[in-house]
Protein backbone atom coordinates (compact mmCIF):
# COMPACT_ATOMS: atom_id res chain seq x y z
CA UNK A 1 0.00 0.00 0.00
CA UNK A 2 1.65 3.09 -1.43
CA UNK A 3 1.35 6.00 1.15
CA UNK A 4 1.83 9.84 1.94
CA UNK A 5 4.69 10.29 3.64
CA UNK A 6 6.06 13.61 5.24
CA UNK A 7 9.28 14.94 6.50
CA UNK A 8 9.12 15.27 10.29
CA UNK A 9 11.46 18.01 11.43
CA UNK A 10 12.83 18.13 14.87
CA UNK A 11 15.26 20.34 16.46
CA UNK A 12 16.86 20.34 20.20
CA UNK A 13 14.41 17.45 21.04
CA UNK A 14 11.09 19.03 19.80
CA UNK A 15 9.55 18.61 16.75
CA UNK A 16 9.14 21.86 14.35
CA UNK A 17 5.37 22.97 13.70
CA UNK A 18 5.97 22.46 10.26
CA UNK A 19 5.64 18.88 10.73
CA UNK A 20 2.25 18.80 12.89
CA UNK A 21 1.35 21.09 9.80
CA UNK A 22 2.43 18.72 7.45
CA UNK A 23 0.64 15.95 9.50
CA UNK A 24 -2.58 17.89 9.14
CA UNK A 25 -2.13 18.74 5.65
CA UNK A 26 -1.52 14.65 5.43
CA UNK A 27 -4.91 13.53 7.07
CA UNK A 28 -7.04 15.50 4.49
CA UNK A 29 -5.16 14.29 1.76
CA UNK A 30 -5.49 10.86 3.20
CA UNK A 31 -9.18 11.24 3.56
CA UNK A 32 -9.64 11.68 -0.41
CA UNK A 33 -7.36 8.95 -1.37
CA UNK A 34 -7.47 6.50 1.81
CA UNK A 35 -3.23 5.37 1.83
CA UNK A 36 -1.72 5.40 5.12
CA UNK A 37 -0.32 8.46 6.06
CA UNK A 38 3.58 7.61 7.26
CA UNK A 39 6.21 9.94 9.04
CA UNK A 40 9.91 10.00 8.42
CA UNK A 41 11.97 10.57 10.95
CA UNK A 42 15.73 10.36 11.18
CA UNK A 43 17.99 11.05 14.16
CA UNK A 44 19.60 8.68 16.45
CA UNK A 45 18.16 7.89 20.51
CA UNK A 46 14.45 9.35 19.59
CA UNK A 47 12.00 7.08 19.78
CA UNK A 48 10.35 9.18 22.38
CA UNK A 49 9.94 11.90 18.95
CA UNK A 50 8.74 8.89 17.33
CA UNK A 51 5.87 7.78 19.30
CA UNK A 52 4.56 11.48 19.48
CA UNK A 53 3.78 11.52 15.79
CA UNK A 54 0.43 8.86 16.15
CA UNK A 55 -1.99 11.58 17.93
CA UNK A 56 -1.14 13.87 15.05
CA UNK A 57 -2.51 11.84 12.52
CA UNK A 58 0.46 9.55 11.59
CA UNK A 59 -0.38 5.69 10.78
CA UNK A 60 3.66 4.78 10.92
CA UNK A 61 6.22 6.25 11.38
CA UNK A 62 9.79 5.38 9.66
CA UNK A 63 12.58 5.91 12.02
CA UNK A 64 15.88 5.86 10.23
CA UNK A 65 18.52 5.65 13.45
CA UNK A 66 21.85 6.26 13.05
CA UNK A 67 24.39 8.33 14.74
CA UNK A 68 25.32 10.20 11.99
CA UNK A 69 21.65 11.66 11.80
CA UNK A 70 22.33 13.61 14.95
CA UNK A 71 23.23 16.48 12.52
CA UNK A 72 21.81 16.93 9.38
CA UNK A 73 23.60 16.98 6.09
CA UNK A 74 21.99 16.76 2.70
CA UNK A 75 24.11 13.81 1.95
CA UNK A 76 23.49 11.44 4.16
CA UNK A 77 19.64 12.24 4.52
CA UNK A 78 19.44 11.55 0.71
CA UNK A 79 20.93 8.03 0.86
CA UNK A 80 18.66 6.80 3.93
CA UNK A 81 15.24 8.64 2.49
CA UNK A 82 15.84 7.51 -1.25
CA UNK A 83 16.47 3.92 -0.01
CA UNK A 84 13.73 4.08 2.32
CA UNK A 85 11.78 5.09 -0.52
CA UNK A 86 12.81 3.16 -3.40
CA UNK A 87 11.34 -0.14 -1.21
CA UNK A 88 8.41 1.34 -0.17
CA UNK A 89 7.00 3.23 -2.90
CA UNK A 90 5.02 5.95 -1.62
CA UNK A 91 2.61 8.37 -4.18
CA UNK A 92 3.75 11.10 -2.40
CA UNK A 93 6.44 12.67 -0.03
CA UNK A 94 6.32 16.01 1.66
CA UNK A 95 8.69 18.03 3.67
CA UNK A 96 8.42 21.58 4.98
CA UNK A 97 10.01 24.75 3.01
CA UNK A 98 12.56 25.35 5.86
CA UNK A 99 15.95 25.67 5.34
CA UNK A 100 16.32 21.73 5.92
CA UNK A 101 13.48 20.83 3.44
CA UNK A 102 14.60 22.91 0.79
CA UNK A 103 18.31 21.68 0.85
CA UNK A 104 17.70 18.43 1.18
CA UNK A 105 14.27 17.61 -1.45
CA UNK A 106 15.81 18.70 -4.79
CA UNK A 107 18.62 16.68 -4.65
CA UNK A 108 16.01 13.68 -2.93
CA UNK A 109 13.68 14.06 -6.29
CA UNK A 110 16.80 14.25 -8.61
CA UNK A 111 18.28 10.99 -7.45
CA UNK A 112 14.84 9.48 -7.79
CA UNK A 113 14.11 10.97 -11.44
CA UNK A 114 10.89 13.01 -10.11
CA UNK A 115 9.62 16.37 -9.80
CA UNK A 116 9.39 18.92 -6.63
CA UNK A 117 7.04 21.50 -6.27
CA UNK A 118 9.10 24.09 -3.73
CA UNK A 119 7.61 26.26 -1.47
CA UNK A 120 4.10 25.25 -1.72
CA UNK A 121 0.78 27.25 -0.64
CA UNK A 122 -1.36 24.62 -1.32
CA UNK A 123 -1.54 21.37 -2.12
CA UNK A 124 -4.55 19.32 -2.44
CA UNK A 125 -5.52 16.12 -4.62
CA UNK A 126 -7.55 15.58 -7.40
CA UNK A 127 -7.90 11.65 -8.66
CA UNK A 128 -4.47 10.80 -6.90
CA UNK A 129 -2.63 13.47 -8.33
CA UNK A 130 -1.45 16.17 -6.36
CA UNK A 131 -2.39 20.03 -7.26
CA UNK A 132 -0.13 22.30 -5.90
CA UNK A 133 0.03 25.99 -6.22
CA UNK A 134 3.26 27.94 -5.76
CA UNK A 135 4.31 31.20 -5.60
CA UNK A 136 6.71 32.56 -8.51
CA UNK A 137 8.70 35.85 -9.24
CA UNK A 138 8.60 36.20 -5.56
CA UNK A 139 4.96 35.90 -4.93
CA UNK A 140 3.76 38.04 -8.11
CA UNK A 141 2.74 35.26 -9.81
CA UNK A 142 1.21 31.94 -8.83
CA UNK A 143 1.78 28.65 -10.49
CA UNK A 144 -0.33 25.56 -10.46
CA UNK A 145 1.70 22.36 -10.91
CA UNK A 146 1.05 18.73 -11.00
CA UNK A 147 4.14 15.39 -11.07
CA UNK A 148 2.12 13.75 -13.56
CA UNK A 149 4.50 10.79 -14.85
CA UNK A 150 6.59 10.12 -12.11
CA UNK A 151 6.61 8.81 -8.35
CA UNK A 152 6.92 9.85 -5.73
CA UNK A 153 5.04 13.38 -5.97
CA UNK A 154 6.95 15.96 -4.41
CA UNK A 155 6.33 18.87 -2.45
CA UNK A 156 7.63 21.63 0.05
CA UNK A 157 4.82 23.14 1.97
CA UNK A 158 5.45 26.96 3.09
CA UNK A 159 5.37 26.82 7.41
CA UNK A 160 2.23 29.22 9.16
CA UNK A 161 -0.20 27.92 6.54
CA UNK A 162 -1.56 24.89 7.36
CA UNK A 163 -3.77 24.56 10.57
CA UNK A 164 -3.02 22.24 13.01
CA UNK A 165 -5.85 19.84 13.58
CA UNK A 166 -6.95 18.97 16.75
CA UNK A 167 -4.71 15.62 18.03
CA UNK A 168 -6.44 12.30 19.24
CA UNK A 169 -4.61 11.67 22.33
CA UNK A 170 -5.38 7.76 21.89
CA UNK A 171 -4.41 7.19 18.50
CA UNK A 172 -1.02 5.21 18.08
CA UNK A 173 1.39 5.17 15.49
CA UNK A 174 3.84 1.82 14.47
CA UNK A 175 6.97 2.77 14.82
CA UNK A 176 9.42 0.69 12.45
CA UNK A 177 12.62 1.19 13.04
CA UNK A 178 15.69 0.41 10.62
CA UNK A 179 19.48 1.38 10.92
CA UNK A 180 20.44 2.63 7.59
CA UNK A 181 24.68 1.21 6.90
CA UNK A 182 26.03 4.88 6.92
CA UNK A 183 29.23 6.07 8.48
CA UNK A 184 30.56 9.66 8.98
CA UNK A 185 33.81 8.38 7.62
CA UNK A 186 32.46 7.95 3.61
CA UNK A 187 30.49 11.08 3.38
CA UNK A 188 32.32 13.77 1.40
CA UNK A 189 30.59 16.17 3.32
CA UNK A 190 30.85 17.27 7.20
CA UNK A 191 29.39 19.10 9.55
CA UNK A 192 31.76 21.32 11.53
CA UNK A 193 30.37 23.84 13.38
CA UNK A 194 26.98 25.35 14.08
CA UNK A 195 28.14 29.68 14.94
CA UNK A 196 24.39 30.61 16.45
CA UNK A 197 22.91 33.61 15.54
CA UNK A 198 22.65 36.50 17.76
CA UNK A 199 18.90 36.63 18.29
CA UNK A 200 16.93 33.85 20.06
CA UNK A 201 13.97 34.42 18.00
CA UNK A 202 12.39 32.35 15.56
CA UNK A 203 13.06 32.62 11.73
CA UNK A 204 11.28 34.90 9.92
CA UNK A 205 9.82 32.54 7.59
CA UNK A 206 7.97 30.86 10.45
CA UNK A 207 7.52 33.65 13.01
CA UNK A 208 3.57 34.80 13.51
CA UNK A 209 4.28 38.14 13.70
CA UNK A 210 7.32 40.21 12.56
CA UNK A 211 7.89 43.65 13.12
CA UNK A 212 10.24 45.13 10.31
CA UNK A 213 12.25 48.19 9.49
CA UNK A 214 13.29 49.96 6.38
CA UNK A 215 15.90 52.60 5.28
CA UNK A 216 13.96 55.29 7.88
CA UNK A 217 15.71 53.26 10.47
CA UNK A 218 18.34 55.45 10.26
CA UNK A 219 21.10 53.60 12.10
CA UNK A 220 21.62 50.03 13.14
CA UNK A 221 21.12 50.70 16.79
CA UNK A 222 17.30 51.88 16.06
CA UNK A 223 16.52 48.21 15.49
CA UNK A 224 15.97 47.87 19.36
CA UNK A 225 13.18 49.32 19.76
CA UNK A 226 11.72 47.03 17.15
CA UNK A 227 12.93 44.25 19.01
CA UNK A 228 11.13 45.47 22.19
CA UNK A 229 7.85 45.81 20.02
CA UNK A 230 8.52 42.07 18.97
CA UNK A 231 8.87 41.34 22.45
CA UNK A 232 6.43 42.85 23.77
CA UNK A 233 3.69 40.38 21.74
CA UNK A 234 5.40 37.46 22.99
CA UNK A 235 6.13 34.01 21.41
CA UNK A 236 6.18 33.53 17.94
CA UNK A 237 8.01 36.97 17.01
CA UNK A 238 10.76 37.75 14.89
CA UNK A 239 12.53 40.81 13.51
CA UNK A 240 12.53 41.76 9.83
CA UNK A 241 14.20 44.72 7.40
CA UNK A 242 13.75 46.01 4.01
CA UNK A 243 16.51 45.36 1.24
CA UNK A 244 17.15 49.10 1.68
CA UNK A 245 18.09 48.78 5.44
CA UNK A 246 20.31 45.48 4.41
CA UNK A 247 22.12 47.39 1.74
CA UNK A 248 22.98 50.62 3.85
CA UNK A 249 24.31 48.32 6.36
CA UNK A 250 21.54 48.47 9.29
CA UNK A 251 20.58 45.09 9.30
CA UNK A 252 22.04 42.05 8.65
CA UNK A 253 21.44 40.10 5.34
CA UNK A 254 19.51 37.18 7.06
CA UNK A 255 16.70 39.20 8.14
CA UNK A 256 15.83 40.91 4.50
CA UNK A 257 12.26 40.48 3.74
CA UNK A 258 11.46 40.55 -0.10
CA UNK A 259 12.46 39.20 -3.59
CA UNK A 260 16.23 38.55 -2.75
CA UNK A 261 15.65 38.06 0.82
CA UNK A 262 12.91 35.84 2.33
CA UNK A 263 9.54 35.62 1.45
CA UNK A 264 7.26 35.86 4.51
CA UNK A 265 3.76 34.91 5.57
CA UNK A 266 3.17 36.29 9.07
CA UNK A 267 -0.11 36.95 11.02
CA UNK A 268 0.96 40.52 11.21
CA UNK A 269 3.47 42.58 9.50
CA UNK A 270 4.29 45.78 10.61
CA UNK A 271 6.33 47.78 8.71
CA UNK A 272 8.23 50.56 10.07
CA UNK A 273 9.81 52.94 7.62
CA UNK A 274 9.53 50.81 4.61
CA UNK A 275 8.52 52.71 1.60
CA UNK A 276 7.29 49.23 -0.09
CA UNK A 277 9.00 48.90 -3.35
CA UNK A 278 7.43 46.26 -5.57
CA UNK A 279 10.23 43.53 -4.21
CA UNK A 280 9.59 44.03 -0.71
CA UNK A 281 5.54 44.01 -0.64
CA UNK A 282 6.55 40.65 -3.17
CA UNK A 283 7.97 39.66 -0.12
CA UNK A 284 5.14 40.17 2.86
CA UNK A 285 1.79 40.50 0.26
CA UNK A 286 0.31 37.40 1.86
CA UNK A 287 0.80 38.51 5.60
CA UNK A 288 -2.68 38.31 6.79
CA UNK A 289 -2.23 41.90 8.80
CA UNK A 290 -0.04 44.40 7.60
CA UNK A 291 0.18 47.93 9.61
CA UNK A 292 2.48 50.51 7.95
CA UNK A 293 3.81 53.43 10.00
CA UNK A 294 5.95 55.55 8.07
CA UNK A 295 6.26 59.99 7.90
CA UNK A 296 5.09 59.96 4.25
CA UNK A 297 1.67 59.90 3.91
CA UNK A 298 2.27 58.81 0.14
CA UNK A 299 4.63 55.61 0.53
CA UNK A 300 2.90 52.41 -1.39
CA UNK A 301 2.89 50.50 1.60
CA UNK A 302 -0.33 52.28 2.87
CA UNK A 303 -1.88 50.92 -0.15
CA UNK A 304 -1.36 47.58 0.96
CA UNK A 305 -1.35 48.15 4.85
CA UNK A 306 -4.67 47.63 6.81
CA UNK A 307 -3.73 49.44 9.21
CA UNK A 308 -1.70 52.85 8.77
CA UNK A 309 -0.40 55.58 11.18
CA UNK A 310 1.38 58.42 9.43
CA UNK A 311 3.92 59.89 12.01
CA UNK A 312 7.71 59.39 12.73
CA UNK A 313 8.19 55.84 13.78
CA UNK A 314 10.87 56.63 16.51
CA UNK A 315 7.63 58.13 18.64
CA UNK A 316 5.03 55.55 17.24
CA UNK A 317 6.81 52.73 17.81
CA UNK A 318 7.58 53.39 21.79
CA UNK A 319 4.32 53.99 22.38
CA UNK A 320 2.99 50.95 20.47
CA UNK A 321 5.25 49.03 22.63
CA UNK A 322 3.69 50.22 25.74
CA UNK A 323 0.18 49.77 24.48
CA UNK A 324 0.86 46.25 23.80
CA UNK A 325 2.48 45.45 26.49
CA UNK A 326 -0.23 47.42 29.10
CA UNK A 327 -3.10 45.16 26.50
CA UNK A 328 -1.25 42.13 27.28
CA UNK A 329 -0.82 42.65 30.82
CA UNK A 330 -4.97 43.37 31.37
CA UNK A 331 -5.06 39.65 29.98
CA UNK B 1 41.53 25.99 -9.87
CA UNK B 2 39.16 25.89 -12.89
CA UNK B 3 35.88 27.07 -12.17
CA UNK B 4 32.24 26.78 -13.53
CA UNK B 5 29.28 29.27 -13.40
CA UNK B 6 26.08 28.24 -13.74
CA UNK B 7 24.39 31.68 -14.57
CA UNK B 8 20.48 32.38 -15.45
CA UNK B 9 18.95 35.58 -17.35
CA UNK B 10 15.65 36.52 -15.25
CA UNK B 11 13.78 39.75 -15.50
CA UNK B 12 14.76 42.53 -13.51
CA UNK B 13 13.41 42.33 -9.70
CA UNK B 14 11.28 46.10 -10.63
CA UNK B 15 9.34 44.56 -13.46
CA UNK B 16 5.97 45.06 -12.83
CA UNK B 17 4.36 40.97 -14.25
CA UNK B 18 1.56 41.10 -16.74
CA UNK B 19 0.08 37.27 -17.53
CA UNK B 20 -0.37 36.39 -21.51
CA UNK B 21 -3.63 36.13 -22.09
CA UNK B 22 -4.49 32.67 -21.58
CA UNK B 23 -2.68 32.76 -18.50
CA UNK B 24 0.22 30.31 -18.97
CA UNK B 25 3.19 32.43 -18.97
CA UNK B 26 4.04 35.90 -18.02
CA UNK B 27 4.00 38.54 -21.30
CA UNK B 28 7.99 39.36 -21.89
CA UNK B 29 7.48 41.72 -23.67
CA UNK B 30 9.27 44.96 -22.77
CA UNK B 31 11.33 43.21 -19.81
CA UNK B 32 14.22 44.48 -18.71
CA UNK B 33 16.37 41.27 -18.39
CA UNK B 34 19.30 41.02 -16.41
CA UNK B 35 21.45 38.20 -14.69
CA UNK B 36 19.92 36.67 -11.68
CA UNK B 37 20.98 38.32 -8.85
CA UNK B 38 22.37 35.22 -6.86
CA UNK B 39 24.17 34.43 -9.63
CA UNK B 40 25.94 37.69 -9.55
CA UNK B 41 27.83 36.59 -6.52
CA UNK B 42 28.79 33.07 -7.79
CA UNK B 43 30.57 34.92 -10.80
CA UNK B 44 32.37 37.40 -8.46
CA UNK B 45 33.36 34.32 -5.70
CA UNK B 46 34.66 32.66 -9.11
CA UNK B 47 36.64 35.75 -9.94
CA UNK B 48 38.26 35.90 -6.40
CA UNK B 49 39.07 32.35 -6.52
CA UNK B 50 40.56 32.74 -9.67
CA UNK B 51 42.83 35.99 -9.12
CA UNK B 52 44.02 34.23 -5.70
CA UNK B 53 44.52 30.38 -7.11
CA UNK B 54 44.51 31.21 -10.92
CA UNK B 55 42.82 28.97 -13.31
CA UNK B 56 39.79 29.59 -15.77
CA UNK B 57 36.45 30.71 -15.00
CA UNK B 58 34.00 29.10 -17.81
CA UNK B 59 29.98 31.06 -17.25
CA UNK B 60 27.59 28.33 -18.65
CA UNK B 61 23.86 29.44 -19.16
CA UNK B 62 20.69 27.75 -20.34
CA UNK B 63 18.54 29.65 -22.28
CA UNK B 64 17.45 31.56 -25.16
CA UNK B 65 19.47 33.35 -27.41
CA UNK B 66 18.78 36.66 -25.64
CA UNK B 67 20.98 34.91 -22.82
CA UNK B 68 23.93 35.98 -24.18
CA UNK B 69 23.39 39.67 -22.74
CA UNK B 70 23.64 38.06 -19.36
CA UNK B 71 26.23 35.87 -20.09
CA UNK B 72 28.35 39.16 -21.46
CA UNK B 73 27.98 40.82 -18.23
CA UNK B 74 30.25 37.91 -16.62
CA UNK B 75 32.72 38.12 -19.27
CA UNK B 76 32.98 41.85 -18.76
CA UNK B 77 33.60 41.12 -15.10
CA UNK B 78 36.31 38.72 -16.05
CA UNK B 79 34.92 35.71 -16.78
CA UNK B 80 37.03 33.67 -19.49
CA UNK B 81 34.71 31.57 -21.13
CA UNK B 82 31.06 30.99 -22.00
CA UNK B 83 29.05 28.22 -23.21
CA UNK B 84 25.32 29.05 -24.37
CA UNK B 85 22.95 26.17 -24.03
CA UNK B 86 20.40 26.31 -26.56
CA UNK B 87 18.05 24.63 -28.20
CA UNK B 88 14.46 24.84 -29.38
CA UNK B 89 13.99 21.52 -27.53
CA UNK B 90 15.04 22.88 -24.12
CA UNK B 91 12.50 25.05 -24.15
CA UNK B 92 10.29 24.83 -21.03
CA UNK B 93 12.37 23.47 -19.20
CA UNK B 94 11.93 22.58 -15.45
CA UNK B 95 14.82 22.35 -12.49
CA UNK B 96 14.96 18.54 -13.17
CA UNK B 97 15.78 18.70 -16.87
CA UNK B 98 18.02 22.50 -16.49
CA UNK B 99 19.75 20.49 -14.31
CA UNK B 100 20.33 17.65 -16.97
CA UNK B 101 21.52 19.49 -19.39
CA UNK B 102 23.72 21.75 -17.38
CA UNK B 103 25.38 18.85 -16.04
CA UNK B 104 25.95 17.45 -19.76
CA UNK B 105 27.82 20.21 -21.00
CA UNK B 106 29.73 20.28 -17.13
CA UNK B 107 30.62 17.02 -17.78
CA UNK B 108 32.37 18.34 -21.13
CA UNK B 109 34.94 20.87 -19.36
CA UNK B 110 37.63 20.53 -16.60
CA UNK B 111 36.35 21.98 -13.35
CA UNK B 112 37.58 21.99 -9.24
CA UNK B 113 34.58 24.21 -8.63
CA UNK B 114 30.95 24.81 -9.61
CA UNK B 115 29.34 27.65 -8.20
CA UNK B 116 25.41 29.07 -8.70
CA UNK B 117 22.88 31.53 -7.60
CA UNK B 118 20.99 29.57 -4.33
CA UNK B 119 18.13 30.22 -6.68
CA UNK B 120 16.35 32.21 -9.84
CA UNK B 121 14.64 34.50 -8.95
CA UNK B 122 11.96 33.96 -11.59
CA UNK B 123 10.55 30.82 -11.06
CA UNK B 124 11.91 30.40 -7.65
CA UNK B 125 12.23 27.24 -7.83
CA UNK B 126 16.39 26.78 -5.82
CA UNK B 127 16.66 23.32 -7.24
CA UNK B 128 19.11 23.19 -9.94
CA UNK B 129 22.30 23.31 -7.89
CA UNK B 130 21.31 20.06 -6.35
CA UNK B 131 20.40 18.49 -9.64
CA UNK B 132 23.78 19.10 -11.04
CA UNK B 133 25.48 17.71 -7.86
CA UNK B 134 23.20 14.52 -8.06
CA UNK B 135 23.86 13.92 -11.81
CA UNK B 136 27.41 14.41 -11.45
CA UNK B 137 27.70 12.57 -8.55
CA UNK B 138 28.97 15.64 -6.29
CA UNK B 139 27.97 17.10 -2.98
CA UNK B 140 27.01 20.12 -2.89
CA UNK B 141 26.35 23.12 0.08
CA UNK B 142 23.59 25.38 -0.40
CA UNK B 143 22.59 29.05 0.98
CA UNK B 144 26.38 29.99 0.87
CA UNK B 145 27.59 32.93 2.66
CA UNK B 146 31.27 32.09 2.99
CA UNK B 147 33.49 29.86 1.09
CA UNK B 148 37.62 28.96 1.99
CA UNK B 149 38.85 26.71 0.01
CA UNK B 150 42.20 24.55 0.46
CA UNK B 151 43.23 23.30 -3.02
CA UNK B 152 46.07 21.36 -1.37
CA UNK B 153 43.73 19.03 0.47
CA UNK B 154 40.95 19.50 -2.47
CA UNK B 155 39.02 20.25 0.26
CA UNK B 156 36.65 23.25 1.26
CA UNK B 157 35.47 24.81 4.23
CA UNK B 158 31.81 26.44 3.39
CA UNK B 159 29.35 28.38 5.73
CA UNK B 160 26.00 28.14 4.94
CA UNK B 161 22.89 30.03 6.21
CA UNK B 162 20.48 28.31 7.94
CA UNK B 163 17.64 29.68 10.32
CA UNK B 164 17.21 32.33 12.60
CA UNK B 165 20.45 33.95 12.01
CA UNK B 166 21.96 30.20 12.50
CA UNK B 167 24.94 29.51 10.38
CA UNK B 168 26.47 26.08 9.44
CA UNK B 169 29.96 25.76 9.03
CA UNK B 170 30.72 22.34 6.71
CA UNK B 171 33.65 20.48 5.72
CA UNK B 172 33.48 18.87 1.55
CA UNK B 173 35.93 17.62 -0.55
CA UNK B 174 36.23 19.26 -4.31
CA UNK B 175 35.36 18.74 -6.49
CA UNK B 176 31.62 20.18 -5.24
CA UNK B 177 28.36 22.64 -5.96
CA UNK B 178 28.09 25.92 -3.90
CA UNK B 179 24.65 27.88 -4.47
CA UNK B 180 25.39 31.50 -3.64
CA UNK B 181 23.99 33.54 -1.19
CA UNK B 182 24.18 37.42 -1.24
CA UNK B 183 26.14 37.79 2.00
CA UNK B 184 29.00 36.18 0.23
CA UNK B 185 30.50 39.24 -1.05
CA UNK B 186 30.05 41.74 -3.03
CA UNK B 187 29.66 41.73 -6.20
CA UNK B 188 32.19 44.03 -9.16
CA UNK B 189 30.91 46.16 -11.30
CA UNK B 190 32.52 45.34 -15.17
CA UNK B 191 35.12 47.87 -16.05
CA UNK B 192 34.63 49.72 -19.31
CA UNK B 193 37.63 47.79 -20.96
CA UNK B 194 36.33 44.66 -19.56
CA UNK B 195 33.02 45.18 -21.18
CA UNK B 196 34.60 46.10 -24.57
CA UNK B 197 36.59 42.87 -24.22
CA UNK B 198 33.71 41.22 -23.02
CA UNK B 199 32.19 42.15 -26.76
CA UNK B 200 34.19 40.05 -28.44
CA UNK B 201 34.60 36.98 -26.80
CA UNK B 202 33.55 34.39 -28.42
CA UNK B 203 30.82 32.73 -26.62
CA UNK B 204 29.97 28.71 -27.34
CA UNK B 205 26.75 27.02 -28.34
CA UNK B 206 25.72 23.43 -27.85
CA UNK B 207 22.75 21.99 -28.48
CA UNK B 208 20.88 18.47 -27.92
CA UNK B 209 23.19 17.10 -30.47
CA UNK B 210 26.50 18.12 -29.21
CA UNK B 211 25.53 16.96 -25.64
CA UNK B 212 24.14 13.79 -26.71
CA UNK B 213 20.66 14.36 -25.19
CA UNK B 214 17.47 12.65 -26.17
CA UNK B 215 14.80 14.98 -26.95
CA UNK B 216 12.45 13.39 -25.25
CA UNK B 217 14.31 13.61 -21.96
CA UNK B 218 14.59 17.85 -22.17
CA UNK B 219 12.28 20.72 -21.84
CA UNK B 220 9.09 20.64 -21.63
CA UNK B 221 8.62 16.86 -22.14
CA UNK B 222 11.39 15.79 -20.26
CA UNK B 223 10.48 17.67 -17.25
CA UNK B 224 8.83 16.52 -14.56
CA UNK B 225 7.04 19.06 -12.93
CA UNK B 226 4.27 20.26 -15.03
CA UNK B 227 3.73 23.77 -14.98
CA UNK B 228 -0.25 24.48 -15.21
CA UNK B 229 -2.08 28.03 -14.97
CA UNK B 230 -0.50 31.29 -14.25
CA UNK B 231 -2.33 33.41 -11.69
CA UNK B 232 -2.03 37.22 -10.07
CA UNK B 233 -2.49 36.95 -6.09
CA UNK B 234 -5.29 38.70 -5.10
CA UNK B 235 -4.57 42.45 -4.61
CA UNK B 236 -4.31 43.70 -0.99
CA UNK B 237 -6.67 46.87 -0.75
CA UNK B 238 -5.89 50.18 1.28
CA UNK B 239 -6.98 49.71 4.97
CA UNK B 240 -7.56 52.64 7.24
CA UNK B 241 -5.19 55.31 7.51
CA UNK B 242 -5.80 55.95 11.48
CA UNK B 243 -5.55 59.65 12.39
CA UNK B 244 -5.14 61.76 15.70
CA UNK B 245 -2.05 62.13 17.63
CA UNK B 246 0.51 59.85 17.82
CA UNK B 247 -0.50 58.41 21.04
CA UNK B 248 -4.34 57.87 20.72
CA UNK B 249 -3.77 56.68 17.03
CA UNK B 250 -1.28 53.77 18.70
CA UNK B 251 -3.73 52.92 21.16
CA UNK B 252 -6.63 52.87 18.52
CA UNK B 253 -4.24 50.76 16.58
CA UNK B 254 -3.66 48.49 19.49
CA UNK B 255 -7.28 47.94 19.99
CA UNK B 256 -7.53 47.35 16.62
CA UNK B 257 -5.34 44.44 16.39
CA UNK B 258 -7.08 42.87 19.44
CA UNK B 259 -10.94 43.42 18.43
CA UNK B 260 -10.43 43.42 14.63
CA UNK B 261 -7.37 41.03 13.53
CA UNK B 262 -7.74 39.45 17.12
CA UNK B 263 -3.83 39.12 17.38
CA UNK B 264 -3.75 40.54 20.67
Amino acid sequence: MPGIWILAEHKEGKFKKITFELLSLGKKLKSKSGEELCALLLGSGIENLANQLGPYGADKVYYLENEVYNSYLNESYTQGISELVKSQDPSILLAGATALGKDLFPRVATGLGTGLAMDCVSIDLDNNLLKMTRPIYAGKVLMEATIPQSKPQMATLRPNLVEILPVDSSKKAEVIKSKPNLKKEDLRTMLKEILKGESKKIDLTEAKIIVSGGRGMKDKENFRILEELADAFGEGTAVGASRAAVDSGLAPHDIQVGQTGKVVNPTLYIACGISGSIQHLAGMATSKYIVAINKDPEAPIFQKADYGIVGDLFQVVPILTQEVKKLKSEG
Amino acid sequence: MNIAVCIKQVPDTETKIVLNPDSTDIVTEGIKWVMNPYDEYAVEEALKIKEKYGGKVTILCLGPERSVEAIRTALAMGADDAILLNDPAFEGSDSYTTALVLSKALSQIEYDIILTGKQAVDLDCSQVYAGIAEFLNLPYVSIVVGLELFPDQKKALAKRETEGGEKELIEVSLPAVFACQKDLNTPRYASLPGIMKAKKKEIKKLGLAELCLNPEHVGAKGSKLKKGKYSLPPQRKAGIKIEGEIPEAAAKLVKLLREEAKII
